[in-house]
């Protein structure tokens, strides 16, 4: 069983990529599931989202999870929210900040001793969709770090996921995981 | 036909929602009324965006209130159309008085609830307060435990409450968020198996055929109105559950997804058991594995079909377990559970005088979690290995505070 946590702000994107990742893998013949926490819901509200993906039909539908990894697509929430909470001693993180690894260890001390990588998921969204949203790029950086799928058979599958919108934003969405990919340290 | 069929993967990833959504569609249903509420939201609006891209030929209805929503739903279902609808909580309560509407007037119409707590205080997660609101209305209620059974389940709905020997309306339950808002794998029926199986709407006493003028919704006093809910009652106690197991059947044959009208879950050598609804299930299911391979033989069973209740299929279901846990997700306020009470009647007259204990959970959503589950199992086992309950009959799972315990 592979466990994901994604720490992200309402209207970021978040349940998105969690089923989008989900879809994905899916398509393997792996089973998944995604879901979220909503509470109130209003947009910039901190909230977390969460995949499973094994290799049976997964029945545990406890919200209570010990993640393989952590994914922080909102550079703020490192200090505002505990991302390490409940975690395991090998979970991995990959955190959204335009901070080296180092400098962002340095100023939040719960990182200390952890595996973490950053990339600018912000600022690779902007540049290349024009909006903030992290959501694509973070699964770009986690393709890397994982090295679950090929990038280029990701991409492919994302494309049929975001099939419905216009050929300029999905195009958009393949540069920013691209960026991810090879941005991410 | 004036739609567009839609091209299906086998497996799509679906929430609970969205897989209800596109049983609908398949279905063909004629008509939706609806008011939106969370979590259900998403199925009556997922209907409404197939009607308007030309997947289904039919009307979904705008309207003012939950009460409104079911009031348009009875009158398209006595014109002769094949309808559904979906709400949560506060609205499935607003809508409580045109349920028995509905069913009285022998409406097979389709109710899609995604289970939320009631209010106050004000929640929009998921318990099962307002299932158990409609337990009296006189509908069929069917419970789903993951997207793939809310799926599967709105087919069998259809099948089932149209039927000529029927005729009553029937609701499919799902959690709200656990089920609802969760994506997994959902095996699909292509278009053309799903109405199939479902089959061409036949109206029966439909008001739309004007040969043959009919009356609904009528006055009876004391003259008739017994007779009237007493032939209700009756078919709803001999006549359903056959009718269920049969589309079940029919079901199996054409998808290999196996339901039951009670699930069991390594019950064969059980000596301990949960008994609860709802996604719930599935995680007991998950933490019954495991305590079996600690030596403690462990099982769960699940109420596929909540109304009619299914009293013999459930003391057969527990027959020569030691030690029953009984889960209700709903403040019982101010008695047992409703699911324990149940339990307790279906046990009464049987052989089985298993140790029967009720726990209340995860109300307004609070989490079921694998470790609550594993303390449950093991207090059941020193249930059984005391001979006795050795705890209050009714316990709290997962609340704050001082621990709670009555009875």
């Amino acid at each position: 069983m592979l466990e994901i946590r994604w720490h992200s702000r309402a209207g970021q994107g978040a349940v998105t990529g969690a089923k989008g990742l989900a879809d994905v893998i899916s398509t393997t013949g792996k089973q998944v599931q995604a879901f979220a926490f909503y509470g109130s819901a209003k947009r910039g509200a901190a909230m977390t989202a969460y995949n499973r993906v094994d290799d049976k039909v997964i029945m545990n539908h406890e919200k209570y999870m010990e993640p393989d990894y952590v994914f922080v697509i909102d550079p703020a929430l490192v200090f505002t929210s505990d991302v390490t909470v409940n975690h395991k001693e090998n979970t991995k993180y990959i955190i959204t900040t335009h901070m080296s690894t180092d400098e962002l260890v340095k100023v939040q001390p719960k990182l200390v001793g952890k595996e973490i990588y950053t990339v600018d998921c912000i600022t690779i969204a902007n540049e290349t969709i024009g909006r903030p949203i992290p959501n694509t790029p973070m699964l770009g950086a986690f393709m890397k770090i994982s090295g679950m799928y090929d990038i280029e058979f990701f991409k492919e599958s994302m494309k049929r996921v975001l099939g419905k919108l216009p050929q300029k934003i999905i195009d958009a969405n393949m540069f920013a995981i691209q960026r991810a990919y090879d941005e991410v340290k | 036909m004036a739609f567009d069929k839609m091209e299906l993967k086998d497996v799509e990833v679906w929430d609970g929602n969205y897989a209800a959504a596109q049983a609908l569609r398949q279905a063909q249903v004629d008509v939706v009324a609806a008011y939106p509420i969370t979590p259900s939201t998403p199925i009556v609006e997922g209907y409404a965006k197939f009607t308007a891209d030309g997947y289904v030929e039919g009307e979904f209805v705008m309207v003012e209130s939950e009460h409104a929503a079911m009031s348009a739903c009875i009158g398209a279902a006595a014109a002769g159309g094949r309808v559904a609808t979906a709400t949560s909580s506060q609205g499935y309560a607003l809508m409580v008085e045109t349920l028995y509407q509905a069913s009285g007037m022998r409406l097979p119409i389709v109710l899609n609830v995604v289970n939320r707590a009631l209010a106050a205080p004000l929640n929009v997660n998921g318990d099962h307060s307002d299932m158990y609101l409609g337990r009296d209305s006189g509908w069929i209620q069917l419970d789903a435990f993951s997207p793939q059974e809310a799926y599967d389940l709105n087919l069998i709905a259809f099948k089932v409450c149209e039927d000529h020997e029927i005729r009553l309306p029937c609701m499919v339950h799902q959690d709200g968020f656990m089920t609802s808002h969760t994506a997994q794998g959902v095996n699909t029926l292509s278009d053309d198996a799903a109405y199939g199986f479902v089959g061409e709407y036949k109206p029966m006493n439909d008001m739309l055929d004007f040969e043959h003028p009919v009356t609904h919704g009528v006055q009876t006093e004391e003259d008739w109105h017994f007779e009237h809910k007493a032939r209700q009652h009756n078919d709803l106690m001999t006549k359903v559950i056959p009718k269920i197991q049969a589309a079940f059947n029919d079901f199996e044959k054409l998808s290999g997804r196996k339901y039951n009208i009670v699930e069991r879950y390594d019950m064969d050598d059980a000596d301990v058991c949960v008994v609860c609804m709802g996604t719930s299930v599935e995680t007991a299911r998950e933490v019954a594995l495991e305590m079996r391979a600690k030596g403690i033989k462990a099982g769960v069973v699940g109420l596929r079909v909540i109304r009619p209740f299914p009293f013999f299929e459930i003391a057969e279901a527990l027959r020569g377990v030691k030690s029953i846990a009984v889960l209700d997700r709903s403040s019982p306020n101010g008695a047992a559970g409703m699911l324990f009470n149940e339990i307790a009647g279906a046990l009464y007259n049987a052989d089985t005088k298993a140790l029967l204990s009720g726990y209340i959970y995860g109300l307004g959503g609070r989490d079921l979690t694998k470790k609550h589950l594993v303390d449950l199992f093991n207090e059941l086992q020193a249930n059984a290995d005391a001979g006795k309950v050795t705890t209050k009959l009714q316990q709290f799972i997962g609340v704050r505070g001082p621990k709670l315990a009555y009875l």
